[in-house]
């Protein structure tokens, strides 16, 4: 069990001098990671410049699948995000972060939407005399 | 993550038992990690400008909106900018893997050019939507906006200033572990502004538009 860990370290990049730790892509996957964010970003520019669909909801649904599918098509093959690389911490730290931005995100748009829906109303007429 | 063995067992006469980790196995350098924390930091300081956008985006004090101002033919240029500048420093890592010191300076160059093209393609916008008097004061949505996006712009700025150091640095003493760990955090930091910009053109700009 103990011996297990170092031999793990070694094996991966045996020619590798200086032992570099994060594990650096290769042509093929960077090429893959290139045509698939091409292809990624494509689509939702051509979704909404050549008008595709009738109802702005689904567009904007697509738009947003396609964004989070493009972010972790970037992680993995630009960034090179795995669950082994520095023993796992940098994926616990990414997972950390995400955690704490969607609860930002959601917060906000939470908490500023009530606070829009319970303002009085506001005439022009009140608009016109406002400093 | 470490396991903390406990050497009692058939040792435990001759040695004291051991509540610690015997074998450190950290990575030669922490520096890795340590940037990538920076960059997780740095995304906190985006998610907050996004969730800022998301709010206030839609109060155009009777002014401009997404539709009337952004033009997307020119969006779409600078991602592909971006995205292209991504896999040539891709190309300048795979390089300097190789250890060809000419090729990797050569790349990163080309990285250089595209980031200083998205750079003054954003600029451009800039300068055309305030001459159109949709300046970051015209109302809530465009200060929202010139703050989100002008932060992702300048991040792209120092990534330039770092790649040219860098470029300096690497002709000068070669391509040396430090100088090869200065490239990988560079490469970090350059693809994370990629994955921002991803935020930025679906969020902003596509969802803008749609309205």
């Amino acid at each position: 069990m103990t011996s297990n860990t170092p031999a793990h370290e070694n094996a991966h990049e045996p020619h590798h001098a200086h032992g570099h730790e994060a594990s650096h892509g290769s042509f093929k996957s960077y090429m893959t990671g290139f045509v698939l964010s091409i292809i990624l970003t494509a689509i939702p520019f051509w979704l909404v410049m050549g008008d595709v669909f009738s109802s702005k909801a689904l567009t904007v649904a697509a738009i947003m699948i396609f964004g989070t599918i493009q972010i972790v098509v970037h992680m993995i093959y630009f960034l090179h995000m795995n669950t082994k690389s520095e023993g796992g911490w940098t994926m616990m730290a990414l997972i950390f972060t995400i955690v704490i931005v969607a609860i930002a995100l959601a917060g906000s748009l939470w908490v500023m939407h009530h606070l829009n829906a319970n303002m009085m109303p506001m005439s022009p007429e009140m608009m016109k005399n406002m400093p | 993550m470490s396991e903390t063995h406990v050497h009692t067992g058939h040792h435990a006469d001759t040695e004291k038992p051991q509540f610690y980790v015997t074998e450190e196995h950290h990575p030669e350098s922490s520096t890795n990690l340590g940037f990538w924390l920076y960059l997780m930091s740095d995304c906190l300081i985006f998610a907050v400008l996004f969730a800022t956008y998301a709010v206030l985006g839609r109060n155009y004090a009777a002014g401009p909106s997404p539709a009337d101002l952004f033009d997307l033919p020119l969006v779409a240029i600078n991602t592909a900018m971006l995205l292209l500048s991504s896999i040539t420093y891709g190309f300048a890592m795979l390089q300097m893997e190789r250890g060809a010191k000419a090729e990797t300076l050569f790349w990163l160059g080309v990285t250089g050019l595209f980031g200083l093209a998205f750079l003054g393609l954003e600029l451009y916008e800039f300068n055309h939507l305030i001459h159109e008097g949709a300046g970051p004061t015209r109302s809530a949505f465009l200060s929202a906006f010139f703050t989100l996006v002008g932060t992702h712009g300048l991040h792209v700025t120092f990534g330039i200033i770092w790649l040219v150091v860098l470029m300096v640095q690497v002709n000068m003493r070669g391509l040396i572990p430090e100088n090869r760990r200065r490239l990988m955090c560079l490469s970090m930091f350059w693809h994370f502004l990629d994955v921002v910009w991803i935020g930025v053109f679906s969020v902003v700009y596509l969802m803008g538009v749609v309205g």
